[in-house]
């Protein structure tokens, strides 16, 4: 899960991290009312989860209250790469003398932990390790040993920090791994972490992804989810403790495995472009259990989604047997009763599976479509969808 | 022969006591393999009936290898409790630790896996969240049904449980020496050009398919490895085409973040090593069964 700017000046802040002060605002009003507790310059940002937001006219300096206001006008509701703005953060300002760049995140081809600092900062980082990638440091970071202060100064050097300034940016360096750790991050990310004229070192933004399987050890973590921007779909599914994507197709998607799934979503796709370019209406993994109020909940998810024309259930009976699932889908019929009316193409294969179809056929439930294979099925359930 | 898993291995189960692991060790012991006992310090000493056998429980891993003889760990231990139980598989210098656990933070598993590489990977550790590793009619160490099918010629490796168990299922007339499921998290302790090395020195494996997914970039560091040291036939299937940007598609690992990870990249990648691609699990299937007659 990212964070948005806010979120992370707000953490950074909790570690220790130099950060300037910083409020939200959702209109005009608490824009200027914000800007007239800070005093003075402020800057006003956009406060959205995708990159490029001061190219895109959301980030803009206001020398007064008033002004603050109205340039805010010109942000809110701002379609960024597709991000609309719902929100400000009504930053105080600073007089930079310098901009740098640092960050530490997850190193997956390396199975470790890597930093990048560069003492160029105020650019685009990934053109920066494009087109001068000596000026950026890449440093890998043992997870196990992590980064104390002999290491950060190894980094800051690493990334030609002069001596003058590294005893001032090891140990801001030092906390923003504090912050990687404590919140379970996969990234942190600061650009620019600046130098004001005063001599002191301020993040001036910061990016963090945290990682959601480390939830249960952070209870503050689930205040943090931006529920405005869930999909309706996915909150009801999330809540129901379903892995549910919401996608933009009509062909409903139920499996087991989240390969399986993808794999499905592919394949229905690809039947699609013989049956009027139909798509997989979304990602739904039932997991190993297959049980029918799992089998129902899924359903009732799927068929609350009014592109959905007709429903692909494809399951391999590994674990799960195949009657299980068989009685799973019987059963979420019988539970939704009349609100389930798309066509339902079945496909079972594995433990079971013949005990399983049988189950589906004595039901003869007349939205059910039992196909023996994936391909098949797949190309059943497009047909249905573009009828 | 077969790869990381054979006749001679003896198991043991972390976490045995536990729902999913009792019912597991059942299934294991089912399909043939020999478990030894399980791990769980607040039990050791006594014992659990599974599967009509009488399994004794240990304080510790050490002392499980010491009295059993065991060289594999299947981890089924919780997410909060996962790290502690590998760091101690480590520790003991068990051969194969095998970590079925779905959800364990990737912090975690940094930390053991810098661990398990500061002694020297003396352990080899499979997943986490992996269906685990079966060499059929020999020993099944995890989930993975031994009921798909027999022993054969073909190894396997792939990211996903379910679409090891569906491509088993549609190549269950020729058979595999071992099928490996490494799991899809972003930090897996064996890799796919770890199995692949390992299916390339193996003399019982004569062709390979691999599975991967959408999500970094080991699929197209093992096609690197594919052009440079495997000798075999390899053919791959990628799943997660039609998977949008940004959105984690049920593996912690598998998500495109800024265009990279995508499967459509992956198969390039691997297509410029000379691997055949299917774009479906049924015609990787096809591919294979051409590949493996006209051997």
């Amino acid at each position: 899960m990212d964070l948005f700017e806010y979120q992370a000046r707000d953490v950074f802040e909790s570690y220790g991290v130099p950060v300037l002060a910083g409020i939200i605002a959702d209109d005009p009003d608490g824009v200027k009312a914000a800007a007239e507790t800070l005093g003075g310059t402020v800057v006003v940002k956009a406060q959205v989860k995708v990159g490029g937001r001061g190219k895109a006219g959301g980030v803009k300096v206001a020398h007064n209250p008033d002004d603050a206001a109205e340039a805010s006008k010109a942000i809110f509701g701002l379609d960024i790469k597709g991000h609309v703005v719902k929100r400000v953060m009504v930053a105080a300002g600073a007089k930079i003398a310098q901009e740098f760049y640092f960050s530490v995140l997850l190193d997956r081809a390396n199975r470790s932990f890597l930093s990048l600092a560069s003492y160029e900062g105020g650019v685009e980082i990934e053109i920066l390790a494009v087109e001068r990638p000596e000026a950026l440091a890449r440093i890998e970071v043992d997870p196990a040993a992590g980064i104390d202060l002999d290491t950060a100064t190894e980094i800051a050097r690493a990334a030609s920090f002069p001596d003058e300034l590294i005893p001032k940016i090891a140990p801001v360096i030092v906390k923003l791994y504090e912050v990687f750790v404590g919140e379970d991050a996969t990234l942190v990310e600061v650009n620019p972490l600046v130098l004001t004229e005063d001599g002191d070192i301020v993040a001036l933004d910061g990016k963090v992804t945290i990682d959601e399987n480390a939830e249960f050890r952070h209870e503050n973590h689930a205040a943090l989810v931006d529920t405005d921007a869930e999909d309706p779909l996915e909150a009801k599914a999330k809540k129901a403790g379903l892995n549910y994507v919401k996608l933009d197709g009509e062909v409903g998607i139920i499996g087991n495995g989240a390969g399986l799934v993808m794999s499905t979503l592919d394949v229905v796709s690809y039947a699609g472009e013989k049956h009027g370019h139909v798509k997989p209406a979304n990602f739904l993994d039932i997991g190993g259990g297959a049980s029918a109020e799992v089998m129902a909940a899924g359903l009732d998810v799927i068929l609350g989604d009014p592109q959905v024309k007709s429903v692909f259930v494809n399951v391999f009976g590994g674990i799960t047997a195949c009657d299980a699932v068989a009685n799973g889908i019987v059963g979420a019929l019988a539970t939704l009763g009349d609100t389930a009316t798309k066509p339902l193409v079945v496909r079972l294969d594995g433990n079971n599976v013949v005990e399983g179809r049988q189950i589906l056929a004595d039901a003869g439930h007349p939205l059910v479509t039992v196909v023996a294979t994936m391909d098949e099925a797949a190309d059943k359930a497009a047909e249905l969808a573009n009828a | 022969m077969s790869i990381f898993l054979d006749e001679n291995s003896r198991i043991i189960v972390q976490g045995l006591t536990g729902s999913e692991g009792m019912k597991h060790a059942g299934r294991m012991l089912a399909s043939g393999s020999k478990i030894v006992g399980g791990v769980n310090p607040r039990k050791a000493g006594t014992t659990v009936e599974v599967g009509g056998e009488t399994l004794p429980i240990f304080g510790s891993v050490a002392d499980a290898m010491a009295e059993t003889g065991a060289n594999v760990s299947v981890i089924f231990v919780p997410p909060a409790f996962a790290k502690g139980a590998v760091l101690e598989a480590i520790d003991a210098a068990i051969e194969l630790a095998i970590v079925i656990t779905e959800g364990i933070p990737v912090h975690d598993s940094a930390q053991f896996w810098a661990h398990a590489k500061s002694k020297g990977n003396t352990t080899r550790i499979i997943g986490p969240n992996c269906p685990g590793v079966i060499s059929p009619g020999k020993s099944n160490a995890g989930i993975i049904p031994s009921t798909i099918t027999e022993a054969g010629p073909i190894g396997l490796v792939s990211k996903s449980g379910t679409l090891t168990y569906q491509m088993m299922f549609e190549l269950r007339d020729l058979g595999f020496s071992t099928a490996i499921g490494i799991g899809g998290d972003p930090i897996i302790g064996t890799t796919h050009i770890d199995a692949l090395a390992a299916f390339e020195a193996d003399p019982e494996t004569k062709a390979i398919v691999m599975i991967g997914e959408i999500g970094g970039d080991a699929e197209e560091r093992a096609a690197e490895f594919i052009q440079a040291n495997v000798t075999k036939p390899v053919v791959a299937y990628v799943a997660g085409f039609t998977a949008p940007e940004g959105k984690t598609m049920g593996h912690a690992g598998a998500i495109v973040s800024d265009g990279a990870g995508t499967a459509q990249g992956k198969k390039e990648a691997l297509e410029a090593a000379g691997v055949k691609v299917g774009k479906t699990p049924s015609e990787t299937a096809s591919l294979m069964r051409e590949v493996y007659n006209a051997l």
